[in-house]
């Protein structure tokens, strides 16, 4: 391996403290939105709108690191481990925070920007996912093909970070990176595409409001669409069956050996990141096939309900991934190809069977 | 939409059908084959009987105990106690990769959805939409036998049609009479025995349960 030198962080001029930046970026791009909405509706459910809206991805970036550590939790037990504490992701990133980054001589403006791109695409991701309201108003900046590209478009700046330094390690996790997205983000959209048959729209609050909160009907096409659903998202997060999250292994690391250059707030931000994308994964997810308890458009007294409800679910999904993680074994690199294929098969089958059984 | 709710489970359970049967074609073990066809009986009972309730068909009730006694219970364990007694539990043999018979599969899919639409418009049952599910599932047990090699997942495939085939009976004309029905369920018992006393006679024979052995016609 070439040696290389490194660079104390002194010498790069300081980014902004980290909370910030996130929220700054989010709750900028969510105040445009409102700035047109505000046009067509006016007065006091409109500040609660955005009250909401920011409540939710604020809440949604801090619990993040949360339904990690359960998850990690969870795992621990399931493994005969003693079990980390839930607030260890949170002690992780305040360890990071307080380091000095470190960084190689050829690294390019780019390396430093990508992390604060990929956690400001997690947070816009988690402002537009309903997770205990449902019609925010941000939610219309996006529809469930434009979160598809909000996701592709962290993944990219994450892929150019990895082969920007030049290691042999970073361009291999960028092209493995690429090849298993690029097989499940078709699926995603398959899976997107599904429930946007049964509600006859790509916006996901509309979705939410035929799922939830119309006339109750068991959709078949929908059982196939949350199989491939799963398939994908761990797929997307690099769980288990296609990457490890916990392993430095060079044969088998996909993520992390894109981010083996990252140190100290880079790092905490692309670890929040990664939080905040299996925060969102599991909301979309819960939107999209468990969607009962999502308070609807202007419903204040069905918040707390909804939190509550959302709160057992996340926890009762986070402890199916780690069981789901727990017995299942890696995939070898090149049988993942396989198991996206068939996530995308499945996907396409939902479609098939609503044709037959629902249209 | 103004299907009951019994209906809909019904659908439901004919999308498990489905999903069961693309499973089976992508499964690669023995023992993990004969589970899932085990969960496709118990689908097919439960989706009978589930018809019988809400149609007072009261003779499909005995069909949903037979499959449950045989399909779920008795020929899941016998398979189990062969796979460990011919101690095959390897690596099943696949002619196509994976992927490929997947594909396959689906363009099946597609044909058979195409093929029950008009048949199941002239029908005249609550059921007739799964249909289409039960013919693909034909195919596709079809398809599993084609593209295995070894003896016994070619009986399971067998097995699998004629799980699919009783589905197709009960989605279109709620189920055949009871006697012929049962007669069939007599017919695939002893069938699956018989079956059972081949598979040694073939290993002993051949040293394998690999059925490329048996398409040479030379005297030994």
């Amino acid at each position: 391996m070439a040696t290389r030198t490194w660079l104390p962080a002194a010498e790069i001029p300081p980014s902004p403290p980290l909370e910030k930046g996130g929220t700054r970026l989010s709750a900028a791009a969510s105040v445009s939105t409102i700035a047109a909405y505000s046009a067509s509706k006016k007065g006091g459910a409109m500040t609660t709108g955005i009250l909401l809206q920011l409540l939710q991805t604020l809440a949604a970036i801090l619990l993040a690191p949360l339904l990690l550590g359960w998850v990690n939790q969870c795992r621990a037990w399931l493994q005969g481990r003693g079990a980390p504490p839930l607030t260890q992701p949170y002690r992780v990133l305040r360890k990071l925070f307080h380091k000095d980054a470190v960084i190689a001589h050829n690294a390019s403006p780019l390396f430093r920007f990508a992390p604060y791109m990929i956690f400001a695409c997690m947070a816009l991701a988690a402002g537009i996912v309903p997770t205990f309201a449902n019609d925010l108003p941000f939610s219309p900046a996006a529809d469930a093909i434009a979160l598809v590209g909000v996701f592709a478009l962290a993944r990219v700046f994450l892929a150019l970070a990895a082969m920007d330094i030049g290691t042999a390690f970073g361009s291999l996790g960028a092209r493995r990176e690429m090849l298993v997205s690029f097989l499940a983000e078709p699926a995603l959209l398959m899976v997107f595409f599904t429930a946007s048959l049964i509600s006859h729209s790509t916006a996901l609050p509309t979705i939410v409001e035929t799922l939830a909160h119309k006339h109750f009907v068991i959709y078949p096409s929908m059982a196939f669409a949350a199989v491939a659903f799963w398939m994908v998202s761990t797929a997307e997060n690099a769980r288990i069956p296609v990457d490890n999250p916990s392993t430095h292994l060079e044969l088998t690391m996909i993520h992390e050996a894109m981010i083996l250059e990252y140190s100290a707030r880079h790092l905490a931000l692309i670890e929040w990141a990664v939080a905040l994308k299996l925060f969102t994964y599991s909301a979309l997810g819960i939107a999209l096939f468990l969607p009962w308890g999502i308070a609807a458009r202007g419903d204040l007294a069905a918040l707390p309900l909804a939190a509550l409800t959302l709160l057992v679910k996340m926890m009762a999904g986070g402890a199916a991934l780690a069981l789901l993680e727990a017995v299942s074994a890696k995939l070898r690199l090149f049988r993942a190809p396989e198991y996206l294929g068939t996530a995308f098969m499945l996907a396409v089958l939902g479609m098939l069977t609503h044709f037959l059984l629902e249209a | 939409m103004a299907l009951t709710y019994h209906l809909q489970v019904v659908n439901l359970l004919a999308a498990l059908l489905l999903l069961i049967s693309f499973a089976m074609l992508s499964q690669r073990r023995i023992v993990n084959l004969v589970t899932l066809f085990a969960w496709q009986g118990a689908a097919l009972s439960a989706s009978t009987a589930i018809v019988a309730w809400s149609t007072g068909q009261h003779h499909l009730y005995w069909s949903a105990g037979l499959t449950l006694l045989l399909k779920v219970i008795v020929m899941p364990w016998f398979f189990y106690r062969l796979v460990r007694q011919l101690d095959v539990n390897r690596d099943v043999e696949a002619m196509l990769n994976i992927p490929t018979t997947m594909l396959i599969g689906i363009a099946l899919v597609i044909f058979a959805f195409n093929l029950a639409l008009p048949i199941s418009q002239m029908s005249g049952t609550v059921t007739r939409s799964t249909l289409g599910i039960a013919m693909a599932c034909v195919l596709l047990a079809f398809l599993m036998m084609i593209t295995r090699r070894k003896a016994i997942t070619q009986v399971i495939g067998f097995l699998a049609m004629e799980n699919s085939l009783f589905f197709a009976a009960t989605s279109a004309t709620y189920g055949m009479p009871l006697v012929v029905e049962m007669g069939v369920a007599l017919d695939v018992l002893v069938g699956v025995f018989v079956l059972g006393i081949f598979f040694f006679q073939i290993r002993e024979t051949f040293d394998s349960l690999d059925l490329r052995h048996m398409e040479k016609l030379k005297e030994r």
